[in-house]
């Protein structure tokens, strides 16, 4: 018979509040197996803690059930409270009796009626618990991190600087990402290159950082500390080890109309190119779309002009696979499409751009070499009108709900820029609500206002009509003056919402880890482990788990490498001992639960029984390696004879939970 | 008993990944659903096994609800899909059997989706108290 003891937390009144906690802990106490219960304000402190060792000294208790806030918060800590007291910590249940009573329900009667169930439940759990104990397998000491910009450069360097192994995976030709076309940063007014570019090269310098560019994840499988992923080298028809980045190929090539992406398609390059002067690694890659070579098999003019001899326009897709101990997630954002917002004819007019392009437009190495101009006539802009909050805050389903936190910022930045360049210019800003939290943000803002006379209106924008002399008529209302203004400009910039990579959400079905509505990554806790996602050894980096500026992106790159070292570093992880185990005895061999397996963790062996008449038989019997079982339980429900079982979640302990909750 | 009086007894078994946290995330924002759940943590929906639903309904449950990660999302890669397939047999043999399909539904729910937790379990116990006190299956040999 279990000694059960049962320990109910007041939470202070998160849980006490709408919970009569001494009600429950009397309930409790009366439950067969227990032998002690109590209350106390806090379970998780300290001298909560302390309280449950003594109770599991004192009254030689076998289990412990602790009515409290959610597994997922604090399951950890109660199991490490037991195991210092010499209980092994797989005997210690939780009753959720916060998140999933006491937040959720008003009345103190209902509240403490189901706290009292879902405690009975616990303990009829418990009661069926048996010790477990981890086993431990080896880390892979090498690191994996998706996404080359510059939340991927910064993990990448400071796990390389511990002494790593990393490989950087990256889809474009060259890695840098978005900062790579922005020109300047907020709000010191850095040139983003200036600082970006060293960066990209220490990470192609450095012995431990291998560079995937061109490249995607295929595959993953695994888990934490032996992930096993397959990555897709595209093929740029250029051989790598050859190409020296001289860029006669980009200059030879007859294709010139080929869209520019690196400068949002503002103006054209060739079908052979390097992105932008300083790409890491600098190597030319063919665009298969538009190179005529490759898409009727006539030109071929850049392998003739090649001195390396580098063009190969039969190179193939390469697969390479690797092990890893950890992966980053660092696949950051896009702006959106601005296909729902036809009122500010974005579509219509080359003159409306976006907050993204006007960085090109304005950028020494843009489609202008610095000069703004217009996009239609490459004439100066004389009246520039910036609309704030296009898409972000949006709860309709054309935009997103959530503010894209770094338009405010940039477009002081851009109006600061402009007014200082172009002191003729007068620059119009529309706003929601002018955002500014952050060191120096607020100053930098105040400035472009104050000492730069930079209009801010707050208002919307309710049409951009083109017209036919080529300027733009821009509709809007001040709502602090209650009038109705009509602005002639002659370019409008947008800043659009910026939302995840659209290569994310595959990505997190490759690795199992969750996503919110919005397609950010979640975190394993909102406060506390903002940059581990909730599956264990992948973690996030930028703006892929929420929107974020580059002073913090780098911030969370540095954390999730902290958090990568840590888990590099040791020498054995603890596996979860919950994993399937069958009885040879039951089992007839038939192979089901090998099939519903994902992992492969079930094999059959041939086991010798001593059958009833004293002879032996041979059988073919399922064995699980609990070194790879990673505790589904899918076979435990495809085994007819019921000879699977799942530790930790047996079929008699749910079966227990069952009846204690319709009791 | 009269229907005013009537409270469900609801087993909602959650996935430990997603629909778990779910619950914990409808907790935190503070959104209202009916006592009547009562919700049971398994590793993965793949681990609810039929026996434990019809062990429900033997001791007097009025209401199975199982949730899991939304298809494609699940932890252990396939285990959302096997519990589609099972509880899609089970709840037609249990239709069949006399216990209303109604009183039984399998939903996906994520970590982050704490409004849709709160909103599905508020409908599931709208139907299930609509549609009374199960006695189907009971079995009268376990009540006290």
């Amino acid at each position: 018979m279990q000694k059960i003891g049962v320990f109910v937390c007041h939470c202070g009144t998160n849980i006490a509040g709408t919970v009569d906690v001494k009600a429950v802990a009397e309930a409790l106490g009366k439950e067969p197996g227990v032998v002690f219960s109590t209350e106390y304000q806090y379970m998780c402190s300290e001298a909560g803690q302390n309280l449950i060792k003594d109770a599991i000294k004192n009254y030689g208790l076998t289990g412990i059930v602790v009515c409290s806030c959610s597994p997922r918060m604090h399951e950890a800590t109660f199991r490490k409270t037991a195991a210092a007291a010499g209980l092994n910590s797989y005997m210690v249940e939780i009753a959720n009796i916060r998140e999933q009573c006491s937040w959720i329900h008003k009345d103190v009667k209902v509240a403490t009626e189901k706290a009292i169930v879902l405690g009975r439940t616990a303990i009829a759990k418990v009661a069926l618990n048996t010790p477990l104990t981890a086993s431990e397998t080896p880390v892979v000491k090498r690191a994996l991190v998706i996404g080359g910009g510059i939340a991927g450069i910064q993990t990448a360097l400071d796990i390389a600087d511990a002494g790593y192994e990393v490989d950087l995976v990256e889809k474009e030709p060259t890695i840098g990402g978005k900062m790579a076309q922005i020109d300047k940063t907020f709000p010191t007014l850095d040139c983003a290159a200036c600082i970006l570019t060293p960066k990209m090269v220490d990470c192609a310098q450095n012995e431990k950082i291998h560079i995937y560019a061109y490249s995607e994840v295929e595959s993953v499988k695994g888990f934490v500390g032996n992930f096993n992923v397959t990555i897709k080298k595209k093929a740029r028809f250029v051989d790598e080890t050859k190409c020296t980045g001289c860029g006669i190929c980009t200059e030879k090539c007859p294709m010139k109309k080929t869209p520019n992406l690196f400068n949002l398609g503002l103006d054209n390059r060739s079908a052979i190119y390097i992105p932008f002067a300083q790409a890491i690694p600098k190597i030319a890659t063919i665009d298969a779309d538009y190179c005529n070579m490759l898409k009727n098999g006539k030109c071929g003019v850049c392998s003739k002009v090649c001195a390396a001899g580098a063009i190969d326009y039969k190179q193939q897709d390469q697969y390479i696979e690797q092990q890893y101990g950890a992966i980053v997630v660092a696949t950051g954002f896009n702006p959106i499409k601005l296909d729902n917002y036809s009122e500010f004819a974005y579509n219509e007019s080359p003159d409306v751009v976006t907050s993204l392009e006007l960085e090109r437009l304005m950028n020494a190495a843009g489609p202008n070499g610095g000069t703004l101009l217009r996009p239609s006539d490459k004439t100066h802009p004389h009246t520039i009108v910036f609309v704030q909050c296009v898409g972000s805050r949006d709860t309709t389903d054309c935009g997103k709900p959530y503010c894209s936190k770094i338009c405010c910022m940039y477009t002081a930045k851009h109006a600061m820029l402009i007014r200082d360049k172009y002191p003729d210019t007068e620059v119009y800003v529309f706003y929601m609500d002018v955002r500014t939290p952050g060191k120096n943000f607020d100053e930098f803002y105040r400035r472009a206002v104050e000492d730069y006379g930079v209009h801010y209106i707050k208002g919307m924008v309710g049409k951009v009509m083109p017209q036919p002399d080529g300027k733009l008529l821009v509709r809007g209302s001040d709502l602090l003056t209650d009038e109705q203004l009509k602005i002639e400009a002659d370019m409008v910039v947008l800043a659009a919402a910026i939302e995840p990579d659209k290569t994310a959400r595959p990505l997190a079905t490759m690795l199992t880890a969750s996503m919110d509505t919005n397609d950010f990554f979640t975190e394993a806790h909102p406060k506390l482990r903002p940059v581990e996602s909730p599956t264990a050894g992948i973690f996030l980096s930028g703006v892929c788990q929420g929107p974020k500026d580059i002073p913090e992106t780098v911030a969370q790159a540095s954390a999730a490498a902290a958090k990568v070292i840590g888990l590099l570093a040791k020498p054995a992880l603890k596996s979860n001992p919950c994993t399937a185990h069958s009885d040879e005895n039951l089992c007839n061999g038939c192979s089901s639960c090998e099939r519903v397996c994902p992992y492969g963790a079930i094999s059959y062996v041939d086991k010798e029984f001593r059958m009833p008449d004293r002879t032996t038989k041979v059988r073919r019997v399922a064995s699980v390696n609990p070194a790879v079982c990673q505790g589904c339980g899918a076979c435990t429900v495809a085994c007819p004879s019921g000879a699977m079982d799942l530790s930790g979640f047996s079929n008699k302990q749910i079966m227990a939970e069952v009846d204690a909750i319709c009791r | 008993m009269s229907m005013n009086e009537f409270k469900p007894k609801i087993v909602a078994f959650c996935c430990n990944w997603c629909s778990y946290a779910g619950a914990d995330l409808a907790g935190t924002n503070r959104l209202n659903y009916p006592a009547d759940v009562k919700i049971i943590r398994v590793p993965c929906s793949c681990r609810v096994n039929p026996m434990f639903i019809l062990r429900a309904f033997q001791r007097g449950a009025d209401g199975v609800i199982l949730c899991g990660c939304h298809p494609g999302d699940c932890h252990y890669t396939t285990g959302n899909y096997y519990a589609r397939r099972r509880m899609t047999m089970l709840f037609s043999m249990l239709d069949y059997l006399g216990i209303e399909k109604e009183r039984t539904r399998v939903e996906w729910v994520s970590a982050a989706e704490g409004a849709k937790f709160a909103a599905v379990m508020n409908d599931f116990v709208k139907t299930v108290t609509e549609l009374g006190e199960n006695k189907r299956l009971e079995d009268l040999r376990c009540k006290k």
